[in-house]
């Protein structure tokens, strides 16, 4: 618990997660409102939560910075020293970075959700089925294991520049060019841990085909609550690996 | 007490510390005197646990730095005064430093009011002068009320009054009783602030005595002897078991007064040109003692291949 507290402190006395925060809310809500404006059909679930990897993307930005800040100012040094199990001192900082994520991941999507009933009154959004909740709550979960992803490779990469570059340009740009490889491509397309976080949002066994409503379905051939399970832990593996890396090295 | 046995670290091909054996006493202030890059940040760094030793160990009290409970309580130091996030205040630097040992927030406060930095506790400590950023860390590193205090280099770059600040502190600090360990470069500052010296050059270990006996046997008085009969000279001076040095066209000679080596130079009939007693400088023995150990040496570039471009030829080319 004082772990907890330590990092909570360190989190909200700089100013970088709080403008994160503002800039992930901004785009992700602000996404929702300009489609369900633009829109000409009435908002669906699927299309209010369409901006979510926008607000994921600067989450991971967040939680790359909370870690690689300490390596470049050499507050790291000051915490492994006030804390040599170094196990314990990272797993407190990613404890309270994903319950902050999954928190901005909630507000995120409930004020999609919210924006989009505002502006178009007509249109139907209340939360019935387990899909409709899974398509809004679940983006806290997905923005939680981004986070912890983001703080692996920024616990193993150590600088800012680099390990931001790395999460943005891999879940941004890489897992769709591997669709492109020929042959192959879509088999390896279908494990990536991106597309199969996308699965537990947008896959609907309900209703398979919503082409034009929302975003396109992943492609994962995974249950929804098994993408969870698997985009989750590769996030976990990642951390283990880091955590070890970081207990071996030199700080 | 701090003790280092064997202790090693090798980064690749070079051994930044080289078997290192030495012990620190409570209630004294011990320099740790060495040039640049004689591994004096890399000892402390493994002294905190913070680089992991090739071979051998160092404990504090008895125990390895990993395996202290709240070791800020026990261990306080300041490596560098700019590891804090200069966008963080420093109360609040400081405050979550004290969370992580459960120190209480009022210790803050106190260690604020010590080091004179009440009035700017709420500024960002980004916005700080190396003067206060020292303080800072120095405050840091006084959180815990810790017995054993480790400095590196606390005095580079300040001012006048900063130094001579730094300097009380510590010895009122070794004179509560605790373990003060203080790297520098200077020998000239520890002279004035340490009253023992564990000297390192290269990574192994010079010497570790007290100050006093350091600064007796290296500022030891020399005569330097120039004479058209030099061989004849040193013949004599032989004899009576003095040591000698060539030095350009003279003989320094150590362990004999001017007066003497006049009159055994008249006694054998030997022309002196001249003869001269010199007082060595504190600085100079340093050099003498560490010579060999300098990692970067100047001459080292003189006498390999000249530098591609001198300050001066990039003067005189106008580039």
């Amino acid at each position: 618990m004082t772990l907890l507290a330590v990092e909570r402190i360190k989190l909200f006395t700089t100013r970088s997660p709080l403008w994160c925060t503002l800039v992930a809310l901004v785009v992700t809500v602000g996404f929702a409102a300009m489609l369900s404006g633009a829109s000409d059909k009435a908002p669906t679930i699927p299309m209010t939560q369409f901006g979510y990897s926008f607000g994921m993307v600067v989450i991971m930005v967040m939680a790359a910075l909370a870690i690689t800040t300490e390596y470049r100012f050499g507050t790291i040094k000051s915490t492994f020293q006030a804390v040599p199990n170094r196990s314990a001192a990272l797993l407190a900082k990613t404890t309270v970075v994903t319950l902050f994520a999954a928190l901005i991941g909630l507000i995120a999507a409930f004020g999609s959700l919210g924006i989009a009933k505002l502006i178009r009154s007509d249109a139907d959004l209340g939360l019935s089925t387990a899909y409709d909740w899974r398509a809004v709550g679940g983006v806290g979960l997905i923005f939680a294991g981004a986070a912890i992803i983001a703080l692996a490779v920024g616990i193993l990469v150590r600088h800012s520049a680099g390990a931001i570059a790395l999460v943005l340009i891999y879940s941004q740009v890489v897992e769709g060019l591997i669709q492109l490889i020929p042959t192959v491509g879509d088999d390896i397309h279908k494990w990536l841990p991106f597309n199969v976080a996308d699965k537990f949002l947008t896959g609907n066994p309900d209703t398979p085909f919503r082409v034009g409503e929302g975003p396109p379905i992943s492609d994962s051939t995974l249950s929804p609550w098994w993408a969870l399970a698997y985009f989750l832990g590769f996030a976990i593996v990642l951390l283990i690996i880091s955590l070890v890396t970081a207990n071996k090295r030199d700080a | 007490m701090i003790e280092a046995t064997g202790l090693t670290k090798r980064y690749g091909r070079t051994l930044a510390v080289d078997d290192l054996t030495f012990s620190v006493q409570s209630g004294r202030v011990t320099g740790f005197l060495g040039p640049n890059g004689a591994g004096k940040s890399t000892t402390m760094r493994m002294i905190l646990g913070l680089d992991a030793p090739t071979a051998g160990d160092v404990r504090i009290d008895g125990k390895r730095y990993r395996e202290l409970h709240h070791p800020l309580r026990t261990v306080g130091a300041l490596l560098d005064a700019k590891w804090v996030h200069p966008n963080r205040t420093a109360r609040a630097h400081l405050r979550w430093m004290a969370m992580s040992n459960k120190l209480p927030v009022s210790r803050v406060d106190e260690v604020l009011e010590l080091v004179g930095l009440t009035g700017v506790a709420n500024r960002r400590a980004g916005g700080f002068s190396l003067g206060m950023s020292q303080r800072l860390g120095i405050a840091t590193a006084l959180l815990g009320d810790p017995q054993v205090l480790l400095f590196d280099e606390p005095v580079n770059g300040l001012d006048p009054e900063g130094i001579l600040w730094i300097r009380r502190f510590m010895h009122r600090l070794a004179d509560e009783g605790r373990t003060v360990f203080v790297s520098s470069h200077l020998l000239s500052e520890m002279a004035l602030t340490a009253q023992e010296l564990v000297v390192i050059g290269r990574g192994k270990l010079i010497s570790q005595c007290s100050t006093e006996e350091f600064v007796a046997q290296a500022t030891e008085n020399t005569v330097l002897v120039r004479s058209p009969q030099l061989p004849v000279l040193r013949s004599a001076l032989g004899q009576q078991g003095v040591s000698l040095r060539d030095e350009g066209q003279g003989l320094v000679v150590s362990g004999m007064e001017s007066a003497q080596i006049g009159e055994l130079a008249a006694a054998n009939g030997v022309v002196l040109h001249e003869l001269s007693p010199q007082r060595g400088s504190l600085e100079e023995a340093f050099i003498q003692l560490t010579g060999d150990s300098v990692e970067y040496s100047a001459d080292a570039a003189a006498n390999g291949q000249p530098p591609a471009a001198a300050p001066a030829d990039l003067i005189a080319t106008g580039k």
